[in-house]
């Protein structure tokens, strides 16, 4: 297997997500675990680059990195407990651990039989986001599910103001 | 001498693959250099500027600036440097040291990467992407993360309520800037910014000029520049979510900040004032340059010319300016002038045959003509509304403060 | 090239991992952060299979704009309702909100 700098990327971009989602499980320290949180967030943005779709990077960095991880770090440091470091993992988690290795053995087998080696099909387009946007607003296209997703967003965002208020 | 740029870019990979350079070697080293200079030549450009800043306001307040270290005191930003960069960065007891040292970084890093896509010339631009101007909005929301971090791990309680209000005015005015920032893109119908550049034949800024100014004001909010400047507000939060930072860490935010403000007039010249169009600009693209860092210096001087006149608003005041007002101000905007836009279309189809031209004087006129109608009945109507909700408010204080009773009853 | 798998692995790690962390911690917001690396592992997926197999149609990459739309949508509730349980319970471990359990 050649190592391209692609290769160097992946590996790159690879780690800092799968390293990132460790910290997140395995931190005792919430607000560590929330920046590495950023961290895994930030690899995939990178995946998502080198899976050749710029836009889907640029909407990752600024809706995940800008704005969701910014409301989990000020939650947690909102609901701070004064009283020391409790335990983090609960009573079950052997139980969870097998869950996980059972799941991850079924999801790398199926993997592995079905889609090992495959190369891409075909190449980008390269008017993908004019398309998409052209796709948004037609009737054949994606009108209805984006309509009832900003009334779904809508609906987010009057609930979350009237649940948190005094 | 026409094009100077692409006549050096040439000279250099001749140069790299006269040497026997893969095309991957030429194209990375290419990539690093244009960095490094970017780097460099903004680095440089903050002492320029920061000087021209300080005497400008000294001048605007009856007093000369400094004028001490150098000639005029141009040296005396130099002089700064030095003495920040010998001072003790002095990290508090109970800080978290990762996210501490990190955050003036990150800052630093979230306005060097808006460099990367704005365009100085028609053939000299870092990197292309088309998806520029959403590039562009996704880095300057890197900075809000930054601030938590340093808020959070200095260990401070002062400094962390300065990171919450800053968090919450950044958060904010990102809403009323990305509705004011779909203008361009909706008038070009193009991502790229050096497409939104090219399309400008009547700059947006004569077309929409409502847009523009929310715009603007939205990315002074951003950078936290006075009157927004409750960020750092010297007088009152001490110095907000910097609080615990001394020496090279401070200068860091100090020098993200003044290099964010100039990169937000550069950015709103790009978007709204044609970047580097300028007459002959299209034949001699070394002239862009001159005609975009003319177009960038004057909007900073707007810019600072606020920041030396204009009283620092309260917190609350910013929130409710931005959520009563420039939000519903901006989406009117939007949908009134996309409507009328599309109606004008429909109904001058047989008199004017081109409506959706872009790029030349003449053939955009009409376009421009109707959107510019929209945007002074859309702002007529928002000073009418303005001035009414303040005799409102006038009224309202004048019956709650007056002296008698008698007088009070009257007034009612 | 990459081949897919790489990308699939990837992607399954990621879910895994915060499959583990919705079932293995303690705190509420620990346990949303996991289900953002769930939605995101997901996403992944989506582009992978978009990019590799069916790079001219559309339905990838708007299915991944929807899940980021929704997943917004959900963080913002859940981390709503985890500051009201904070006000009203002072707590914000998962196990201790069971005024409902028998």
């Amino acid at each position: 297997m050649t190592i391209t700098p692609v290769t160097i990327a992946f590996a790159i971009m690879a780690i800092f997500a799968l390293g990132g989602g460790l910290g997140v499980v395995a931190n005792r320290n919430l607000v560590h675990a929330a920046l590495f949180l950023v961290l895994s967030l930030f690899g995939i943005a990178g995946l998502f680059v080198l899976l050749e779709a710029p836009f889907l990077a640029a909407v990752q960095v600024l809706v995940y990195v800008g704005a969701i991880s910014v409301l989990i770090t000020i939650t947690i440091m909102v609901t701070r407990r004064i009283m020391g470091i409790t335990e983090t993992i609960n009573r079950q988690w052997p139980v969870a651990a097998i869950a996980a290795a059972l799941t991850l053995v079924t999801l790398g087998f199926v993997i592995l039989s079905q889609f090992s080696g495959q190369m891409p099909v075909a190449d980008v387009p390269p008017d993908t986001i004019a398309r998409m946007g052209a796709a948004f607003a037609s009737h054949q296209g994606y009108m209805l599910p984006f309509e009832v997703a900003s009334v779904l967003l809508l609906a987010a965002l009057i609930g979350a103001i009237v649940v948190a208020r005094d | 001498m026409a094009d100077v740029f692409t006549t050096i870019y040439d000279w250099l990979t001749g140069l790299l693959a006269g040497w026997g350079a893969s095309q991957l070697v030429i194209d990375l080293v290419m990539g690093l250099l244009g960095s490094i200079i970017t780097v460099v030549y903004l680095l440089t450009l903050a002492l320029v500027i920061i000087w021209v800043e300080r005497k400008f306001i000294g001048r605007v307040q009856d007093r000369i600036g400094p004028n001490r270290v150098g000639p005029w005191g141009i040296f005396q930003n130099i002089a700064d440097v030095v003495k920040l960069l010998f001072k003790e960065i002095i990290i508090p007891k109970g800080a978290d040291l990762i996210p501490f040292m990190l955050a003036p970084a990150i800052t630093v890093a979230s306005v060097f990467l808006i460099w990367a896509a704005i365009p100085y010339a028609r053939t000299l631009i870092g990197t292309d992407v088309n998806i520029g101007v959403l590039y562009l909005v996704a880095v300057s929301s890197l900075g809000v993360m930054a601030i938590l971090m340093a808020g959070w791990s200095s260990n401070n309680k002062y400094a962390l309520l300065g990171a919450f209000r800053a968090v919450a005015m950044l958060v904010s005015y990102e809403v009323p800037m990305i509705l004011a920032l779909l203008v361009p893109v909706i008038l070009s119908g193009t991502l790229r910014v050096n497409g939104i550049v090219e399309g400008q034949g009547v700059w947006y800024v004569f077309s929409m000029p409502l847009a523009a100014l929310i715009f603007y004001i939205a990315q002074v909010a951003e950078v936290g520049r006075s009157p927004f400047d409750v960020l750092e507000a010297e007088s009152e939060i001490v110095a907000g979510f910097h609080t615990e930072y001394s020496g090279m860490a401070f200068a860091m935010f100090y020098l993200a900040e003044f290099l964010h403000a100039f990169t937000i007039s550069a950015m709103t010249a790009t978007l709204f004032f044609g970047g580097w169009r300028g007459p002959f600009a299209q034949q001699y693209p070394t002239l862009g340059i001159v005609y975009f860092f003319i177009k960038t210096f004057l909007l900073y001087m707007l810019n600072v010319w606020g920041r030396a006149t204009l009283p620092r608003l309260r917190i609350d005041q910013i929130m409710s300016f931005c959520w009563k007002f420039l939000t519903p101000l901006a989406l009117v905007l939007l949908v009134l002038s996309t409507l009328v836009d599309k109606v004008a279309s429909i109904l001058l189809e047989d008199v004017v045959p081109n409506y959706y031209a872009a790029g030349s004087l003449v053939e955009m006129l009409p376009r421009s003509a109707v959107l510019l109608s929209v945007n002074l009945l859309v702002g007529l109507l928002a000073v009418v509304w303005i001035a009414r909700q303040g005799r409102k408010e006038r009224q309202r204080l004048a019956a709650l403060t007056s002296p008698a009773p008698i007088e009070r009853q009257a007034a009612r | 090239m990459i081949p897919l798998h790489w990308y699939l692995l990837v992607a399954a790690g990621l879910f895994v991992l915060g499959l583990y962390g919705v079932l293995a911690r303690r705190n509420a917001v620990a346990i949303l952060m996991s289900i953002e690396l769930m939605l995101n592992a997901v996403n992944i997926n989506l582009v992978a299979f978009w990019r590799y197999l069916a790079p001219e149609a559309l339905n990838g990459q708007v299915f991944a704009v929807f899940v980021f739309a929704v997943a917004a949508a959900e963080a913002a509730v859940g981390l709503a309702l985890i500051i009201s349980i904070y006000r009203n319970r002072q707590t914000v471990i998962a196990e201790d909100v069971n005024m409902l359990k028998w």
